[in-house]
């Protein structure tokens, strides 16, 4: 089991590294140069092939990808100088760059706006299971049943609404049109600031989230414990005088589960590297948003920071998956 | 023969208690009927057969006779939104057709226990032997510790001839071998000490020494424990060596019931002819013939009028008339007052089957009979 | 109550006799379709860990030797993990071996490449067990039965159709039939698609693994008799692999038993059936339910086997079923036995081979191994050459090795 997890952490540290490079082959060979919107803002538009050459020296440019790929890893570890336009910036360990849109240090932007995300991530996920799994569970019980169709019909309509929309219209209704109490307002509080602000914010995109991701897991239950209350092993706990509930939770629902965990890991991770929609309608200041305009602003540092943080992300929620699937399964584990 | 409204009520639990010389299970007139979308399919047809204490029925037929079928019925494993359960069941005097789920759960694995084909796909492949041992122990013995069930589940294992029970009761199903799973299993069915146990294809999957070993086993319980054991198969050389009474089902129907040693010495029923005439035997002529009962089993939905067994049957012929197509034979003595029973229209079986059928799939035990 | 001068219309139990099968005979003077000499099947197994090295071989089939005849059977029973199955997937070539021959014809089967091969899956074909699960069920049973015609270009494409439709009523199966779907046919009926689709190419060997046991009973003997009827159309030899020693019996005049990768006895059917001489043979004979018990009662006295078997990456030293077996001396774990003949189609390999009751105080092989009692070696005596023969090899001597007396005799 142990050789198992090294394994995994060091294929995870080799993807973590090449998504790197890719990310920055990708800005160094792309067609837009990296140098020019510093250019620009810094010679306030008037940026001429010129000063242009001149700032794509100065950050390095003409040295070679893999010189400047090296700095920039050493970077991450032990702190650089960087010199942008007139300024010598001092960026300390971990150091992820530089935005010259919003002059700050990529990493202080980040960390500033990880418990945003995280906050959002972690609650979202939790509805889908809460709001996912007993209903997945109550209807395959009553499979066939006018109740199971009212379920999934239910489920399935929610699930074909595009989830902007749905967001767009909670918000719009829930804080615009009537202004409701605890669910209207919505935004981002810091949880040790105050943490009922920090929930009655939360709690409106939460919802939307929760409600609208957790129809997947609805089907994924309903469909695995259709499955696995027609094995063997389900009569055999009836045969032993099980009560219904206990044959369905202790027996059904813990085989049942082994494929839904593997889903919500990979779900999880998704979350975590940022909501665009629910972000941007709720105005939280998460790492999705900040991602998607350091896109438009073609802001390098800001990309391969996401990009980065991505990477990390899915490869440790993969290995927990794995982790926790062998855990559920004795058969993975012990072959 | 008209099957029993079904009762929504919970029944009362009979005041008699039951001797050893009544049957300990006693099953009348069973019926058990599944709605499709096709119509309904009755999976058991008006079954009747009872067992006691310290014996052994055999139930055999293929795919689709309803063995299975009646014997979940006495364990009340039959979802009742599914299915349609008439007739009466009595365990120990007490009746189980239409009786209260909670009542029910009080029988299922603590007077009455049935275990299972496939021991790898019945045992909960997540949890450890011992764990689901334990738990078959506490659901009916809710004050017992953990430890207790433990100890007991160690000691069943240990009663079941799987060495090292100690250790083993913290493996799981997938690490135990084939043999041994079924033994771990027949310890779980065992764990609160059942009067009836009812196993179905038990040894089926496994290989013919375990499957001695298995029976073996089986028969040590029941004369420690004196429990009734229903044996449900289709290897009538299993039936030979371990069931006292046998009943043959064929298409949801006994067709013929009696002691092992009248029907297998002297069948009644041309299925049973077929089953023992298709089925070669280690021991016999080498000029016996392999006879196949032609045709296949019928359908359930769409069964043929008359005999169920007819349009497969060789014998038709020697019933005048149209009878066998016609009417449904009932299931009558063979001979006036005899327990052996056979639903079949011919007048004098054991003449057929010792002058037509015996020499052809037996010639050495022609002249012994 | 039968009437000697029946009419045609009457006693269709007569009608139904006559079409039913006895046993298949011997005949000894066929020659070997399939000659398969010193077979050995090792897997690898691997550590779990950082780095995968192997550790070990699960042994899986260890030096068989054997013959099957032309146009006849050879039967290959044993229980789980004997290495029968396994057999028969190296023969279809399914695996290749890890060292041994399998003669066919002119060719060794276990040296060819891939490319090589593909001519022979012509003559060589297999039925499986399951037959829910080996016909893709989104295939037309006529493009099963007819993929092997135009993989092998066999026939020209508008002479596939009707083909099919000839195997199909061969194997009994209405030959308008060959555009539905598996799943519309019973599994006695699957089953005959599947021979059907291996008698396709007209093979001169089939190997059957475990044709009939997924079967109902009342279907497994129609299945069993339709293959002894193709048998005898197409005289096409069958190595059957089961572990139902009825079946078996039946349909093969020839057995061999394995344990544990191993051939312990093989010989003619009367011979194996009502002589066994090894301990394990008749172990597994005195194990088999009897519906003859039925008129006695009770239980019939049995051979009882101790214990698992072994596991087959570490298989016992020495001949491999002493860990069960009662007359298990010194000898047996210091030197395996080999399969030596002892009767004009009989070969044991056991050091006292005997039968049941009778088994010998001392071991029989001792001169011919040149050992001593207790199994180490002996060396005033020796082994003359010829006998070597008779412990090598796949085929029958015209001498062998009486146990009785202990000599080499011939008939």
């Amino acid at each position: 089991m142990l050789a198992y997890i090294i394994k995994r952490l060091l294929a995870g540290v080799v993807v973590i590294i090449l998504v790197s490079m890719a990310i920055f082959a990708l800005f160094w060979y792309g067609p837009s140069s990296p140098a020019r919107p510093i250019c620009l803002q810094e010679t306030s538009q008037r940026c001429t092939p010129e000063r242009l050459a001149q700032y794509e020296e100065q950050m390095g440019y003409n040295n070679g990808i893999v010189k400047e790929y090296g700095k920039y890893v050493s970077g991450i570890f032990t702190g650089r100088e960087m010199e942008i336009g007139s300024t010598t910036i001092e960026c300390d360990a971990p150091c992820l760059g530089f935005s010259h849109r919003s002059r700050g240090l990529i990493w202080d932007e980040m960390i500033q706006r990880l418990p945003a995300t995280i906050s959002l991530a972690l609650g979202g996920a939790a509805l889908y299971l809460i709001i996912g799994i007993p209903v997945g569970v109550a209807a395959a019980r009553r499979r066939g049943t006018l109740g199971d169709k009212t379920l999934v019909t239910t489920f399935l309509f929610i699930s074909s609404v595009p989830y902007y929309l749905l967001a767009l219209l909670a918000w719009l209704y829930f804080t615009l049109i009537w202004d409701v109490p605890i669910l209207g307002s919505s935004g981002y509080t810091p949880l040790l600031e105050n943490p009922w602000a920090w929930f009655t914010g939360l709690l409106l995109p939460w919802l939307c989230l929760g409600f609208w991701g957790s129809t997947q897991y609805t089907r994924y239950t309903r469909g695995a414990m259709v499955e696995t209350l027609g094995e063997d092993y389900i009569r055999t706990a009836k045969a032993k005088g099980l009560t219904p509930n206990k044959v369905v939770y202790r027996h059904g629902l813990r085989s049942a589960l082994v494929p839904v965990v593997t889903i919500f890991g990979i779900d999880l991770g998704l979350l975590l590297a940022g909501t665009l929609f629910t972000e941007r309608i709720f105005e939280i200041q998460g790492i999705g948003l900040w991602g998607l305009r350091g896109v438009y602003a073609l802001d390098l540092p800001v990309v391969s920071a996401t990009a980065l943080f991505t990477a990390i992300i899915m490869v440790s929620c993969n290995l927990v998956v794995d982790i926790v699937y062998s855990a559920l399964d004795p058969r993975v584990r012990l072959s | 023969m008209t099957a029993s409204p079904l009762s929504s009520t919970s029944v009362e639990r009979s005041g008699t208690t039951v001797s050893d010389s009544d049957p300990y299970l006693v099953v009348e007139d069973l019926s058990v009927e599944f709605p499709t979308p096709d119509g309904p399919l009755r999976a058991v047809n008006g079954v009747s057969y009872s067992v006691s204490l310290g014996k052994t029925l055999g139930i055999v037929g293929e795919s689709g006779s309803g063995k299975s079928v009646s014997s979940m019925a006495v364990l009340g494993l039959h979802d009742p939104q599914r299915s349609k359960v008439a007739g009466s069941i009595r365990v120990g005097g007490q009746e189980i057709v239409g009786l209260a789920e909670p009542a029910m759960r009080k029988l299922r694995g603590n007077t009455v226990s049935m275990i299972f084909q496939d021991a790898l796909a019945a045992l909960h492949p997540f949890y450890r032997v011992g764990v689901q041992l334990a738990e078959a122990y506490m659901v009916h013995h809710p004050d017992a510790s953990k430890r207790d069930a433990r100890r007991r589940a160690i000691e069943m294992l240990d009663r079941v001839g799987i060495p090292q029970p100690d250790s083993r009761v913290d493996d799981y199903p997938h690490q135990f071998s084939g043999g041994m799973r079924q033994r771990a299993m027949i310890a779980m069915g065992l764990i609160n000490d059942p009067s009836l146990l009812i196993a179905d294809e038990p040894t089926t999957a496994l290989d013919v020494t375990v499957q001695a070993q298995i029976l073996d086993l089986l028969q040590d319980l029941q004369r420690e424990f004196n429990s009734a054991i229903v044996i449900i198969t289709h290897d009538l050389g299993v039936i030979a060596e371990m069931a006292d009474d046998v009943l043959v089902m064929y298409a949801g129907r006994a067709v013929e019931y009696g002691t092992t040693k009248q029907l297998l010495t002297r069948p009644a029923m041309p299925y049973t002819w077929g089953l023992l005439s298709s089925v070669p035997d280690v021991q016999a002529d080498t000029d016996a013939r392999l006879i196949p009962i032609p045709g296949n089993p019928p359908s359930l939905l769409d069964p043929p009028t008359g005999c169920s067994f007819n349009p497969r049957c060789a014998h038709r012929d020697k019933v005048p008339g149209d009878l066998c197509r016609t009417t449904l034979p009932e299931l009558l003595p063979v001979v006036p007052g005899a327990a052996h029973l056979k639903r079949c229209h011919l007048a004098d079986p054991e003449a057929v089957y010792l002058g037509e059928v015996l020499p052809e799939i037996a010639p050495d035990l022609v002249e012994e009979a | 109550m039968t009437d000697e001068t029946t009419t045609p219309d009457e006693d269709l139990f007569q009608e139904m006799a006559e079409s039913g099968h006895t046993a298949a005979k011997l005949d000894p003077q066929a020659k070997p379709v399939l000659t398969v000499e010193d077979l050995r099947m090792y897997f690898p197994v691997r550590s779990a860990g950082l780095v995968r090295r192997t550790v070990g071989h699960v042994q899986a089939v260890d030096g068989i030797s054997f013959q099957v005849p032309e146009g006849g059977s050879l039967g290959l029973v044993g229980e789980s993990g004997c290495g029968k199955s396994t057999t028969g997937r190296l023969i279809t070539r399914l695996y290749k071996p890890t060292s041994g021959s399998m003669q066919f014809g002119d060719q060794d089967l276990a040296t060819l490449s891939k490319r090589e091969l593909k001519p022979v899956r012509r003559d060589v074909q297999m039925i499986f067990q399951d037959p829910y699960t080996s016909l893709n069920p989104r295939h037309t049973v006529g493009s099963i039965i007819g993929a092997p015609l135009s993989v092998h270009d066999v026939v020209p494409k508008d002479q596939i159709v009707p083909r099919v439709k000839e195997l199909l009523e061969v194997v009994g199966l209405n030959p308008e039939h060959y555009n539905r779907y598996p799943n519309e046919f019973s599994g006695g009926q699957r089953q005959r698609i599947g021979i059907a689709r291996a008698l396709t190419l007209n093979p001169r060997l089939l190997v059957a693994d475990e044709p009939v046991s997924a079967l109902d009973v009342s279907i497994q003997a129609q299945v069993i008799n339709l293959l002894q009827d193709l048998q005898r159309e197409f005289n096409i030899a069958f190595l059957f692999i089961a572990h139902d020693l009825a079946v078996v019996r039946h349909f093969c005049p020839e057995v061999a038993v394995m344990y544990l990768g191993k051939i312990v006895e093989i010989a003619d059917r009367e011979t194996l059936y009502s002589r066994p001489h090894h301990p394990y043979t008749q172990a597994l004979l005195s194990a088999v339910p009897d519906v003859k018990q039925a008129a006695v009662g009770g239980r019939r006295e049995r051979i009882r086997l101790e214990g698992d078997v072994p596991s087959p990456i570490n298989p016992p030293s020495g001949c491999r079923f002493r860990t069960r077996c009662h007359l298990a001396q010194e000898i047996c774990a210091k030197v395996e036995p080999p399969l030596l003949q002892i009767g004009p189609r009989h070969k044991v390999a056991c050091h006292f081979a005997g039968e049941l009751g009778q088994a010998p105080q001392k071991p029989v092989t001792t001169g011919l191994l040149g050992v001593d009692d207790r199994g180490n070696p002996d060396p005033s005596a020796s082994s003359e050459p010829a006998d070597v023969d008779l412990m090598t090899g796949s085929g029958y001597e015209d001498r062998w090795f009486d146990v009785q007396s202990r000599t080499v005799v011939r008939p």
